[in-house]
């Protein structure tokens, strides 16, 4: 019964242990984070920055630095330069995002046909979108995991007063918040645990496992702490399965050279996402849940 | 620089621009730039579809556009928009990845629809775009006021009569509408850019609707004829110019309005 679940060769697979232990370590920091994300309505920042680290590892690429520090650079930059320009405001952050994420893709264009003049890398521009788990090298793993573990402590360690200052600015500036540096300080957070995900996965999965997880986290979980863990599990459940359906779909048809990873876990979080909505309710109610109002979310669960 | 094949380019940027300004001052005003981005690149995923199954790639484009608008909008009934646009988005790359994975030679003509074909413009490409392109207009200017009204003050829309949910899907159509058009010849990357930059400009250089849209389009149409005739010298690409001029532009804008405001206060001050 198992052989037909897992291939043969499935655990002895090397990149598999890769996959796994690093998707694991990704799908819960960004399932987290990405808690915050859904709430302060940040969804769009969250794609972007992961655009534009990958815009900043090809960039690092041509410079002949390490990529790692293009990626960070990158993010880290991004993101100071959303908030600077107005990401306070709810509507201005959208087209702050939106300026930004513009000129980082102008750079994404030179980049690539830099990197095209010196070496031919057609694939180029789908590594950006897509990623690809199973060619993660392992020399880069202890680095990426220790930053994304950081970014992960960033946020645990303000998650009161960020969730505070998500849900009601003002009753958190009254009681003596600095509001906007923990807006400025979670937007780094975010940066720095998109730009790495989107180095590992992709910027499509990566966005995937940053806001599905969550918001459907929020739709049925009591409670912030809550919702972090019932995400973290969503998280790591559909990573995983779609690493083995990956894995298994070797032989399928039509291609037989498998299908991509990122579509199996895109396909398993939406689907998640869309039970939610089997549960009869209210509207109001439900937009509710993906913003739940202070009290709800800081009376304890 | 304005050979034969190079009127093509020039038409068909030029229409281009007018559509994204346009398309691009209403999704800044409505705060929808996450759709901007997302159905032009999702769209993309519809083409690789469309050349596995041999059809034109215009073909799966619009089919992929449109369902990326009814998507979002679908989704938005009871998900708030960012996180209906975020699941939309990423199925539908999803999908494409797919696609892409079940082809066998695809990657250098995902390139050109990322990245677009400018100055490959066919003379047979231009006819279709200059339609396309007027019927978005046409249909933004029919929907014109109940869509500037609900995209301004949703609450008095919808006290007269205007239903957002209605208007905002009207509007996503419109949008994936301009973006079948436009992505094969600029490309999902630039198309976003382009509407993005200049109406956020145009924005903050003025409150009033109308102006901020005339501006939005000239600001537009300087970049991409000034990005053509760069990138057709240097050779660079032109997304990298319209992308990063769209943002100057945007924080040359930023700063007039601010020098402004404070030779106002300074005028306001020596006044009293």
């Amino acid at each position: 019964m198992l052989r037909y679940i897992f291939e043969p060769g499935f655990f002895a697979s090397g990149p598999v242990h890769v996959a796994l232990a690093v998707g694991t370590v990704v799908a819960v920091t960004s399932a987290v984070v990405g808690v915050f994300t859904v709430i302060r309505g940040q969804s769009f920042a969250g794609h972007a920055l992961g655009d534009i680290a990958t815009t900043g590892g090809s960039g690092a690429f041509l410079v002949g630095v390490n990529q790692f520090w293009g990626y960070l650079a990158f993010g880290a930059g991004a993101a100071a330069f959303m908030e600077m320009i107005g990401v306070q405001r709810r509507r201005g952050r959208d087209v702050a995002t939106g300026v930004v994420l513009g000129a980082g893709l102008g750079l994404a264009a030179l980049f690539l046909y830099l990197g095209t003049q010196y070496s031919s890398t057609t694939g180029a521009s789908f590594t950006i979108l897509f990623g690809s788990m199973f060619v993660i090298t392992s020399s880069t793993v202890p680095a990426l995991i220790t930053s994304a573990l950081l970014a992960l402590a960033t946020v645990v360690l303000l998650a009161r007063v960020l969730l505070l200052s998500s849900l009601s600015p003002d009753i958190a500036a009254a009681r003596g918040v600095p509001v906007r540096a923990v807006g400025a300080a979670y937007l780094m957070a975010l940066a720095v645990s998109v730009a790495l995900s989107a180095v590992i996965i992709g910027s499509v999965l990566s966005t995937a496992l940053l806001i599905g997880p969550a918001a459907t986290a929020l739709r049925v979980a009591k409670g912030p702490v809550r919702a972090m863990a019932a995400a973290a599990a969503i998280g790591v459940a559909a990573t995983w399965i779609g690493i083995v359906l990956a894995y298994d779909s070797f032989y399928w048809p039509p291609a037989r050279r498998g299908w991509p990873v990122s579509f199996f876990v895109v396909t398993l979080i939406v689907g998640c996402y869309l039970v939610t909505y089997l549960r009869p309710r209210r509207e109001r109610q439900d937009a509710a849940r993906e913003a739940p109002d202070t009290e709800q979310v800081c009376s304890p669960a | 620089m304005f050979s034969g094949l190079m009127l093509n380019t020039w038409i068909a940027a030029t229409v281009v621009a007018v559509i994204a300004a346009v398309t691009g001052f209403f999704a800044v005003l409505r705060g929808s730039t996450f759709a901007a981005h997302a159905i032009p690149n999702g769209a993309f995923a519809g083409a690789a579809g469309a050349s596995l199954l041999g059809l034109n790639a215009f073909v799966g484009l619009a089919v992929f556009s449109v369902a990326g608008a009814l998507g979002i909008a679908g989704l938005s009934r009871r998900s708030r928009p960012d996180v209906a646009t975020a699941l939309t988005f990423v199925m539908m790359l999803g999908v494409g990845a797919l696609f892409v994975s079940w082809s066998t030679e695809y990657a250098q003509e995902a390139y050109s629809l990322l990245f677009g074909e400018v100055f490959g413009v066919s003379a047979g490409e231009v006819l279709p775009i200059v339609v396309l392109g007027a019927v978005s207009i046409v249909a933004i200017i029919v929907m014109f006021r109940p869509l500037m009204l609900s995209s301004a003050m949703p609450e008095v829309a919808e006290a007269r009569g205007v239903s957002p949910r209605r208007m905002e899907l009207a509007f996503l159509l419109v949008m994936a509408l301009a973006t079948s058009m436009t992505v094969p010849v600029v490309g999902a990357l630039l198309m976003f850019s382009l509407m993005i930059g200049p109406a956020a400009a145009a924005r903050s250089l003025t409150a009033r609707p109308m102006l901020a849209m005339a501006l939005s389009v000239v600001i537009a149409l300087v970049t991409v004829w000034t990005g053509i005739a760069v990138s057709y010298q240097s050779n660079w690409p032109l997304g990298f110019f319209v992308g990063v001029m769209g943002t100057a532009f945007f924080l040359f804008a930023r700063a007039c309005t601010a020098a402004r405001r404070r030779l106002a206060t300074r005028t306001a001050i020596a006044a009293a």
